[in-house]
């Protein structure tokens, strides 16, 4: 019962990660393509309690932040004026979840802007870019990921089930995706899919193929589960009174591999979060200006950005707690299923 | 022997495979190397069309295959439209810079993984191995590419080490001491992002098999019969922790070289990886089949060798070939 409790801890967690990205207009306080070409490269500007006559503010402000004299981008903070930041203000206009029209947001300040990490070359908002560019990661990650265990289950059941010759050809086919390092499979097989296409066709292509490639382990993972429920008791009786073969795998067999399937979804997550990251910050996957976790990173592979703006780097930072989120969840997915699998076999001694 | 013939027999059947896959996903590819030539009004169409008639590019694909496989047998394994040459000497220079770094990240990281593991395992539990746990999963937790920019980020901002390449601009210049500390101070940040990226994984395995083993009847035995610890863990549990281990290290290659892949990439290590990234933009087809197969060959070749060591490690596997 503790594993259990672990597991919802763990999605709860996850829950609320998500739901903020989720709800990326309402958290970020500016549209992720919105530029303020006056100020680009503008680093985090810091929260403050005092301001500089000595006084204790309630409300956390910033300050605005003006050229340094003399410097083209050196910034330093305009002490005049404090800035409180205004909690859900009226803003930039937005939908949230895609359809609800709506206006309000987070934080803002009035009269200024607030860039709590920082604005890119082009002056946009990292913060608002991290928040929407998670939402193409991570829904990238999550398509990527039932596609591939739609495959694996797919293939796993076939092979497992009917065995044979077809088991032995599929099987072989698996060691041989798994046998390729996988990102250079991916690259591989982006390599000779059209390169420069729109950002939505670019989001579904690398989908498909981050989807594609990995599909081996889960379906021999679904293979062994199917190899063993299939000579369980139960099945063999429903078998005897003239089950099908369609009613057996749907009703009887699948159903047995929902914890297999349910761990390698905790573990493919986050490896295609990765996976499309890595390819967009290559420029392989989704182009500007859509973000994504990827291509928010892709500006560091310039030397002078990675020189002067270290604060290019802080989303790279964001992304850890997802990341820790799924990992826990696997992790406490694999506990239960071991704990679950020593309960069963001293159940089977017992009786 | 039968055991290590049987595996290499595998080996070459996957690398068949992978070859075959390969060129099934080339031909599927929409768009050559010679597309942006015919875009060009100063090259003559014949002249593209000879040169897709030189290369072949307009044959079928079991004609493209086998002639592909002639050249491999060749010692050239196909022709790079960009580079006008043979791809397996581009190719060789490449991937001897990704072994170079990929071989001494993981002896590096096995270096690292067993003492620590062996170390936690004994204290299963406790505090440090508690401690030991958190710091894995922090590890486990950042991405590759986060690590390696940051890396990056720190290198830049401290000037301690060089940030990219493998070599400084007067390498040629240096004394070969000189040129092997050169080499060393370039592969530190690469290799240090490698070693850190792999790891977590390493330690975590060593930790639960040794754990396994330490629970076993005979080590009680042998700790009742008064054997120092220090012996009873690295000579008696280690050899019997090792099977599952050995296994590992064959893979552990495999996710290497796809870490090394990006970290390549990032911290422009002239290996294997920008090869690659290079010519999936310029669509140069064979040098992408090239490196894809060369990758598989140093995976099959851990695979191969972590076989060997298990044959030499486990006299069950050996016994198991005598009496078949």
């Amino acid at each position: 019962m503790k594993a259990r409790r672990t597991i919802v801890k763990w999605l709860i967690t996850l829950a609320v990660l998500h739901g903020i990205v989720l709800c990326a207009g309402f958290f970020a306080p500016y549209d992720p393509g919105e530029q303020d070409r006056k100020s680009p490269y503008l680093p985090p500007m810091r929260l403050h309690l005092l301001d500089s006559n000595g006084h204790v503010h309630a409300r956390p402000f910033v300050y605005s932040l003006k050229l340094r004299e003399g410097s083209f981008d050196q910034y330093e903070e305009d002490t005049a004026e404090p800035r409180p930041l205004k909690f859900f203000s009226r803003g930039t206009y937005y939908r949230l979840l895609g359809f609800l029209p709506s206006r309000w947001h987070f934080f803002g300040a009035e009269n200024a802007r607030v860039y709590l990490l920082g604005t890119d070359a082009y002056g946009r908002d990292q913060l608002s870019r991290l928040l929407f560019g998670g939402q193409v990661s991570l829904l990238a990650g999550l398509l990527g990921a039932g596609i591939t265990l739609l495959i694996g289950l797919c293939v796993g059941a076939v092979a497992g089930y009917y065995a044979g010759w077809t088991d032995s050809l599929l099987m072989r086919l698996a060691e041989l995706f798994l046998a390729l390092p996988w990102l250079y499979l991916l690259f591989a097989i982006r390599a000779f899919l059209p390169l420069a296409v729109s950002p939505l066709k670019a989001f579904f292509l690398i989908i498909a193929v981050i989807g594609l490639v990995g599909w081996a382990r889960p379906a021999r993972l679904v293979r062994g589960v199917v190899l063993s429920a299939k000579e369980r008791d139960f099945v063999r009786a429903a078998r005897g009174f003239g089950a099908t073969n369609g009613y057996l795998l749907r009703r009887h067999i699948l159903p047995e591999t929902s914890s297999v399937l349910l761990t390698q979804a905790a573990i493919l997550i986050p490896q295609y979060v990765l996976a499309e990251m890595t390819l967009s910050f290559l420029g392989l996957g989704v182009p500007e200006p859509v973000p994504s976790w990827g291509n928010l990173l892709s500006s560091l592979q310039q030397y002078s950005v990675l020189v002067s703006y270290w604060w290019m780097y802080l989303p790279a930072l964001a992304m850890a707690p997802f990341f820790l989120g799924y990992l826990g969840l696997a992790s406490s997915l694999q506990e239960r299923g071991e704990a679950y699998r020593i309960e069963t076999r001293s159940l089977g001694n017992l009786t | 022997m039968r055991y290590l013939l049987r595996r290499l027999g595998h080996a070459l059947f996957l690398l068949a495979g992978v070859s075959m896959l390969a060129f099934l996903f080339t031909s599927l590819a929409p768009g050559t190397y010679f597309d942006e030539m015919r875009l060009n009004p100063q090259i003559a169409p014949e002249t593209v069309a000879a040169l897709r008639a030189q290369y072949g590019v307009d044959k079928p694909l079991p004609v493209r295959y086998l002639s592909w496989l002639n050249s491999v047998l060749h010692g050239e394994m196909g022709f790079s439209f960009a580079y006008n040459s043979p791809v397996a000497p581009l190719l060789l220079v490449r991937a001897r810079n990704t072994l170079v770094l990929t071989i001494t990240s993981t002896l590096l990281a096995w270096a690292i993984a067993l003492p620590l593991g062996i170390w936690s395992a004994e204290r299963l539990g406790r505090l440090p191995d508690r401690l030991l746990s958190w710091g894995t999963a922090m590890l486990l937790v950042i991405p590759d590419l986060a690590l390696a920019l940051g890396l990056l980020v720190f290198a830049v901002r401290t000037g301690w080490f060089p940030t990219g390449g493998m070599a400084s601009v007067d390498f040629e210049t240096l004394s070969s001491l000189n040129r092997l500390r050169d080499l060393v101070l370039h592969m530190i940040l690469p290799v240090t992002a490698l070693v850190l990226s792999s790891l977590p994984l390493l330690i975590r395995h060593v930790r639960a098999a040794v754990a396994d083993v330490l629970n076993a009847p005979f080590l009680l035995a042998a700790v009742g019969h008064g054997i120092p610890r220090r012996t009873l863990l690295y000579r008696h549990a280690l050899p019997a922790a090792a099977n599952p281990l050995i296994s590992l290290f064959g893979f552990s290659i495999g996710v290497l070289l796809s870490g090394s892949l990006l970290i390549e990439v990032v911290m422009s290590w002239p290996g294997l990886g920008p090869l690659l990234l290079e010519s999936i933009l310029a669509r140069d087809l064979y040098v992408v089949v090239g490196g894809v197969l060369f990758s598989t060959l140093f995976l099959v070749g851990g695979n191969f060798l972590a076989d060997l060591l298990l044959y030499w490690a486990d006299p069950r596997i050996r016994t198991e070939g005598s009496t078949q």
